[in-house]
Order: structure tokens, then sequence, then C-alpha cells
């Protein structure tokens, strides 16, 4: 009886990932025909930003594909870049920024998969009281940018020429997780960041969207690699993170649709 | 009338040789690397842009300054934990080495935690005096000596345990206090102990990079320092980050090699 | 103001008690073999150890009286030459005699010139920067006695103050620390383990041993009459203790010894190695002392030679002979020999325990 009730189990699981594949982009519809034949690890280097929403997406993956093994390695899309053309053993690269991407020599072609888009992060309680913008113009307030080399950076840059306001940070920080930290820990009045961010750390925290966000929208491409050592799992993982439960899983986190 | 030659003194044994010399080739290694990957041809334009000699003074300036405050605190503590009989002083010592194993990063949150705005003692701080550390260079000084400090204590620990204590039983005899003989007969006695520590510390502090961007921050200017500068380079253009590194390990290396030469040598 | 110390150590096993005075101008030989207490007691005037119980006062300033009292070496108005000197090697001769000065509050000048007036005064003055490993070990042993009374300090102890250099070098120091000794108008106490040093140097001997003061007096009185055989060996005397009746004396360790006179009750028996000679064969003739002994060790001493010799079971287990080059020559002496010794008993000391 216990026999039946796995088999009836399995074959759900199996129905259930293959409906889902049929939903998928047609670059990506090849490999949702053979996830049964899928094993072995697949390392996806993915940006900072990207955290938590892929780490879940990684789990509902492993769950849908029992013998496969989803590793991140989650960083500055920079210095993700730099690693895979030295050669670090990627399968898969999600970048924040598609000149991070552009950068990478070894690559299938890339398809954007969501944007995001900055919002103002203050602590619990907005004791600096920011209100938008040009708060970050007051020399008396304690503001974290991220640096111009990291995307978020280039993209805060963009949107402050945009406004017309010449920001005083009082810290560049690498990633922008470091300048989130800063934020959560009370240390600054306010810092640029994404809305997923704000969303990620949403009890330590507060977000303030601003009107002038648009003009700076990130958009994130994904690609599998041409020296992928899984290259059918990373075909297959790609195709999930394209995929309706993939984009679920994004949209929660705050990103917004390509 | 040694068989073995002229010279019997010094010479090592072969079976030290080998290992040695693996240990050198092992350090140098990537100083090599830097070396080969430097961009020769547009070194000199790269090298005389303003910012690289902006973070090069603070880096200087900042290990320097956070040198002076670990010898300042550092050398007492020392003191303490080789001379003073007290109760836990093992755990004293276990806990002077906690910057030691602690990765830089999580030690800049922990400063963060108590010196920072919302920090135990930072808050007061900020409170009563409107002045707060992070973003400040007396930051980047605070973040350095604290990943410092276990150097220049266990070295300075060493020597004084290695020192006769009857050379100050002697000087109290002549009629010395305490003080009068720590600073006139102690000190001088491990002088070669400290100055190791010193350097031990400074070069530490130089190289610092986790602890001082997550505590100070990063500004040029204020609290770049040349391992940040290579650091963001990376970002965008790594031949900049060579020709920064290959700067800052020149000037280690050569204020490490005159310092030690004139100090070591003149107390023998 | 006399230094008066009633010391009490007890450190481990070994238990110390000894009291002595010093008076102003004098100089108090502590002798004793090694591990007798007699650094520890130096160490306890100098304020380096506390007392476990006792007083040590320079007139009436107390300096060290368990429970309440403890002044701490700094504030006691003391010099001390330490065995080993202890000069400090990162700084000059001149500086190390100066440092007590400056330590005191004189100014660096005038502590300067103050030392250099001392180093001149023990010929040493063209020596003043240099350091101290440039220097003789006797060199050294001025520098560091001439550092200790730079401060006029009212008492001066010193450690050993010879045992650190070779025989030929401490034959003339000695004479000079002597020099500066009578000199120096504070109170000296001398620990050492050499009697000669003692003999020469001290007005008054203070003899320790196991922690206990066994002999106090003038060196010539205690070398005419050692009550220990410790005191005996070291001013080279045969000693023995036992009891007499009549022209006899049974030794308490064995054997026995004919006197020239009657004698009654507890005694002690003394008598030089010079009036003991060695046969081969037993001598008949006018001495009643003869034993047969034993030869256990041989010592060169300048023109004699001190044989040490076993004459259990009718004679003493220790006895001292010192005879010529010559007749150890002719004796073929060697350890192991078996001779007769004989003693004049005319040469015999005898007095009352």
């Amino acid at each position: 009886m216990f026999r039946r009730t796995a088999i009836a189990v399995l074959t759900a699981v199996a129905a259930f990932s293959l409906a889902g594949c049929g939903n998928d982009s047609p670059a990506a519809s090849s490999s949702g025909s053979s996830t049964t034949n899928l094993s072995g690890t697949i390392n996806v280097f993915a940006a900072a930003s990207l955290t938590g929403s892929f780490t879940q997406l990684g789990k509902d993956f492993e769950k849908a594909h029992p013998g496969v093994k989803v590793t991140f390695n989650f960083a500055g899309s920079s210095a993700l870049a730099q690693q895979i053309n030295q050669g670090a053993p990627a399968d898969v690269f999600a970048s924040a920024s598609p000149k991070n991407m552009d950068q990478v020599t070894d690559k299938n072609s890339p398809t954007t998969f969501v944007k995001n888009t900055l919002e103002i992060a203050v602590p619990v309680g907005n004791q600096g009281k920011i209100t938008g913008l040009k708060d970050f113009a007051d020399k008396n307030k304690k503001i974290a940018l991220c640096a111009a080399q990291v995307p978020c950076g280039a993209a805060a840059e963009k949107v402050f020429k945009a406004a017309g306001i010449t920001p005083q940070p009082d810290s560049l920080e690498q990633d922008v997780k470091a300048a989130l930290t800063k934020v959560s820990l009370g240390e600054v009045d306010a810092a640029l960041v994404y809305k997923t961010d704000v969303l990620s750390a949403k009890d330590k925290v507060e977000g303030i969207e601003f009107p002038e966000a648009d003009k700076a929208i990130n958009e994130y491409p994904i690609a599998t690699l041409t020296k992928a050592q899984n290259p059918e799992g990373a075909k297959a993982f790609v195709a999930y993170v394209l995929s309706d439960q993939g984009k679920a899983v994004l949209t929660a986190a705050g990103f917004d649709a390509p | 009338m040694s068989r073995r030659g002229r010279s019997t003194t010094g010479r090592l044994p072969v079976v030290l040789l080998l290992p040695a010399l693996l240990g050198l080739a092992f350090l140098l290694v990537p100083l090599i690397g830097l070396l080969a990957k430097a961009p020769w041809s547009t070194l000199p334009s790269r090298l005389f842009s303003a910012d690289v000699w902006q973070a090069l003074r603070l880096s200087l300036l900042c290990a320097s300054l956070a040198t002076v405050v670990c010898l300042l605190l550092g050398i007492p503590l020392a003191w303490v934990l080789a001379r003073a009989s007290i109760p836990g002083r093992g755990l004293i010592r276990a806990l002077v080495t906690v910057p030691l194993v602690l990765p830089p990063v999580v030690g800049g949150v922990a400063l963060l935690l108590v010196l920072g705005r919302r920090g135990l003692i930072g808050e007061r701080l900020d409170l009563w005096f409107g002045f707060s550390l992070p973003f400040t260079t007396a930051g980047v000084v605070v973040a350095e000596a604290f990943v410092a400090m276990p150097f220049l204590v266990i070295s300075v620990e060493g020597a004084l345990r290695a020192a006769d204590p009857r050379y100050e039983e002697a000087a109290a005899t002549l009629g010395a206090s305490r003080w009068l003989t720590f600073r006139r007969v102690t000190l001088p006695s491990i002088a070669p102990g400290v100055v190791a520590g010193a350097v031990l510390c400074w070069a530490r502090a130089l190289g610092e990079f986790g602890a001082t961007i997550t505590f100070a921050g990063n500004l040029p200017g204020r609290t770049t320092t040349m391992p940040l500068a290579v650091y963001l380079a990376l970002e965008t253009d790594p031949d900049v980050a060579v020709v920064l590194s290959l700067v800052l390990l020149l000037v280690s290396v050569v204020v490490l090699a005159s310092l030690r030469e004139r100090w070591i040598s003149g107390l023998r | 103001m006399t230094l008066y110390a009633d010391v009490r150590v007890r450190r481990g096993a070994f238990d110390l008690s000894l009291d002595l005075t010093v008076e102003p101008g004098e100089v108090v030989a502590l002798l004793g073999p090694n591990g007798a207490g007699k650094t520890t007691a130096l160490r306890a005037i100098a304020g380096l150890l506390p007392l476990g119980a006792g007083r040590v006062a320079l007139g009436n300033e107390v300096w060290d009286e368990p429970p309440r009292v403890f002044r701490t070496a700094d504030r006691r108005p003391i010099g001390v030459v330490f065995q080993d000197y202890l000069l400090f090697d990162h700084l000059s001769a001149l500086e190390n005699v100066a440092f007590g000065l400056r330590a005191r509050g004189v100014d660096k000048h005038a502590a300067r010139a103050e030392a250099l007036r001392w180093l001149d005064a023990v010929g040493l003055a063209s020596y003043a920067r240099s350091r101290p490993r440039a220097l003789s070990g006797g060199q050294a042993q001025r520098v560091a006695l001439v550092r200790a009374l730079a401060t006029s300090p009212g008492v001066l102890l010193l450690d050993e103050p010879l045992a650190a250099l070779d025989a030929s070098t401490t034959l003339h120091v000695r004479a000079e620390l002597g020099q500066h000794l009578s000199r120096y108008e504070g109170r000296t106490l001398l620990v050492t383990h050499d009697p000669l040093d003692a003999m020469v140097l001290a007005d008054r001997l203070v003899i320790v041993e196991n922690g206990r003061v066994v002999q106090e007096g003038r060196p010539t009185d205690i070398a005419r009459r050692p009550r220990t055989e410790y005191v005996a060996q070291l001013v080279g005397l045969n000693l023995y203790r036992g009891t007499a009746s009549g022209t006899t004396v049974q030794l308490a360790d064995g054997g026995s010894i004919t006197l020239a006179e009657p004698a009654s009750g507890p005694v002690h028996v003394a008598f030089p190695p010079t009036a003991i000679s060695l046969y081969v064969e037993p001598l008949s003739g006018s001495p009643r002392n003869t034993w047969p002994a034993v030869v256990t060790g041989i010592e060169q001493h300048a023109h004699t030679v001190r044989v040490r010799l076993d004459a259990t079971p009718t004679g003493p287990s220790t006895l001292l002979a010192d005879i010529t080059p010559a007749a150890v020559a002719d004796l073929h002496l060697s350890p192991g020999q078996r001779l007769h010794a004989t003693l004049k008993a005319t040469e015999i000391h005898t007095y009352p325990s």
C-alpha cells in the first residue's frame, strides 16, 4: 500500500513539472521535456540582489527534480563576471546589469528575466525624517550609496542626474547588501537600494518610493554558459526561472516583469 | 682546523633549506603574478591620478595612527598578561586573539553594534557629543587598530616573559618607582619585541579591508584606503587594481625593510 | 642608628630565622654554606622579599613589620651589589652609576657629574661611556659598587660580590673593596660563602647554617674557637665534639683522642691540620694519638697539600692533614692508600661545649 502511494505521489510531481515546463518560452522548451533525465549539480552565479528569490527558486527546482542539487554563488555582478572569465565553474549567470553580462565572453544569448527599480531605504522609524530624493543632498544626513562601479551605484547616478540632485554620501558601499546592512543597523539615515532589497529586509527597514526611480530601471539578464559542466541542468534551471512559477517567486520578491 | 671547511657557524642543514625555499616561493607567487600582469605600458598615466595618492596617503596615515593606538593600549595589556597575577588571565589572553579569528567583516559589524550610531556606546557618544565614529577617518583608525592589536600584544607579552625580572629588582633597590623602572629598564630591554610587534601591527593595519569598509564605510579622501580602492577598481578596471596593489606593496616593502635593519641591529 | 633585622621567612620546607644588627661604619659578613639562607636574609632586608614574621628597621624607621608595615625596596635608603652585578645593558657605565641619583630626583647634569666623580674614585673615569658588556669582570664589579654607593645609602648590601670573578682578579679586587668599605660610613652587610672574603673584609661574622645562626663574633675569635664543623673547616681546623674523662676524650662520632691536659664533661676538641703527621709504618715514641687511616681526598693549597683521611674506628672519621709536596711524593700519596696518622697532644685545644 505504501508503494502505491509513493508511485502516485511521484507521478503527480512528474505531471506537475511537465505541465509547468509546457509553458516555457521557446528557447527552453527542448529541455522541458527531459526534466526526468536531470542529475548532478547546477552551479548558478547570481547577483547579490537575487539572493532571497533565487535561493527559493533553487529549493523549488530541487523539489521538482530530485537528485539534482543547485548551488549558488551570490556576489556583486562584476566580481562574478570576472570569476567566470577566469574559469570559475559556473553553469548559469544571472547579472544585475547588462554591462556585466557583456563582460562574460563564453555565454549563450542572454534573456532579460526581471527588472529592478531603485527605492529609498530608511531605518525603522525613519529618525532621519527622509521624505524623498532631495534629502540625499542634505549634508547633515548620513547617506549610503552603492559605489558607482557597481550596478546599483550606476543606476543611482543616472537617477540623480535625471533629478538634478547632487548627493552628499557618507559612504560608497561595494555592494547593495552592504548598503542595506548599514540602513538596518541604523548607521545611516537613508540609502538608495533596490525595491527587492527593501522587501527582503522588511522588518528592519522601511521603503520610500520616489517618482524619479523609473529613470533608471535595471534590467537583469540571465544566460547559460558555453563552458558549463552541466548544460542540461543549466538550460532547465533558466527555463524554470522564466516559467510562471519562477516569475511568481520573483514578483513576490519585488522584481518587476521584464 | 675543521673538516667541514672554514665557516662552521650559520650553515643551514639541507633538510631545512628546501622547505624554506618552498615557503618563500609560496609567499612570493602573488607578487610575481601582479608584476607579470601589470599594465606596464599604461602604468605612468594610471599612477599619477589624484585618487591613487589620496588613498595611499590616507592608508599610511591611518595605519600609523592605528599602530600608535595599539602601542598605547597594547603594551599595558601585554604587561598585565605577562606580569600581573590576576585570576582569569588565560581567558583574557584568549579574548585578545579574538580579532585574529573573526572574519574582518564580522569584526566590522561587531564594531558597529558597539560604536555605531545606535551602538551600545556609540549611541551615547552621538547623544552627548554629537560625535560618531562610522564614516570618519577616526573610524578607519579604530577598525584597523581592532584587527591589528593582537599582533602587538602577543609580541610584547612574549618579550616581557623572556625579560629578566632581576634587573627590575636592581632598579627598585636604586630607588626607582615601578613606573620609572618600567620606562627606563623594562621597556628598553623589550624594545626589539615591541618593534617587531609594531611592525606586524602596522602591516596588518595597512592591508585591512573588511572591518574598515564595514565600520568606516568608503568615501574618497575620508575613508577610502588603498585596499578599498583596489577592491572597487576590480569592479570596473582590473588593471588599475593591479597598479594600486603594486604601489601598496612597494611602499610597504620599502618601509618594512628599512625599519627592521636599523632598529633590530642597533640594539644588539 | 642601628640596622636591626629580625628575619623570619618560610619558603616551602625551608625555614629561616635569624636576627642581627649592624652599626654605622660596621661591616658584618653573613657567612654560610650554599642554601643556608644568607641570600634570602639579604633580600628580605633589601625589601625584595617580605618577612613572614619579625622586623627590619633602621633606627626608628620600620621597613618591614608584618602584618601592617612593608616598605618596598625603592623606598628604603639602601644600595645593593648583586652577584651578577645586573648593570643595565642599554645604559653606559656613567648612566648606570647616575641611575640611582636620577631616580631620586637629581637632575641629569648634577647626577652625571656626581657619577663621574665616583667612577674616577675607582679609576674608571675613562670607561664612563662604555657599555657594561665592554667591561671586564673586575671593572663591572667596581661599577656595580659605585652605582650602589652613589646615592649615599644608609645601608649597603653585598650579595657574593666577588663570586663572579676569576681567582687572579679576586685577590686585588677584594683588597680594593676592603678599602672602599672602610671609607664608607654607612652600615654594610656582606653575604658570602668564601671565608677569605669574610675574614678580610668583615668586622664581625654571623655564621648561618640551615636557616639558623650558629656562631657570631669577630673573625679572629671565631677562628680560634669554631663551634661547628662547617666553621672549623671554613677556618681550616679539625673540630670534634666528645665527652672527656681525664685525658681521654670519647668522640661523639666514634674513636678517641688523648689530651695533654685532663678535662671532663662534654667538650670541643680542635687542632690545626698542621698538627697531623703521616707515616707508612706506625711510629713508636711519644705521640699517643696514632691511628690507622685511609686517604679519602687530596687538595693542593698554595704551598701545602691538604689531605683528607678517615681514621675510623680508632680515630675521627674526618681528619685534615697539611703536608709538604715533597712528603706527598715520598709517600706516593694517593686516594685509598692506607697510612698511619699521628697527632701531638700538645697541639690540641680543648674547650667546653
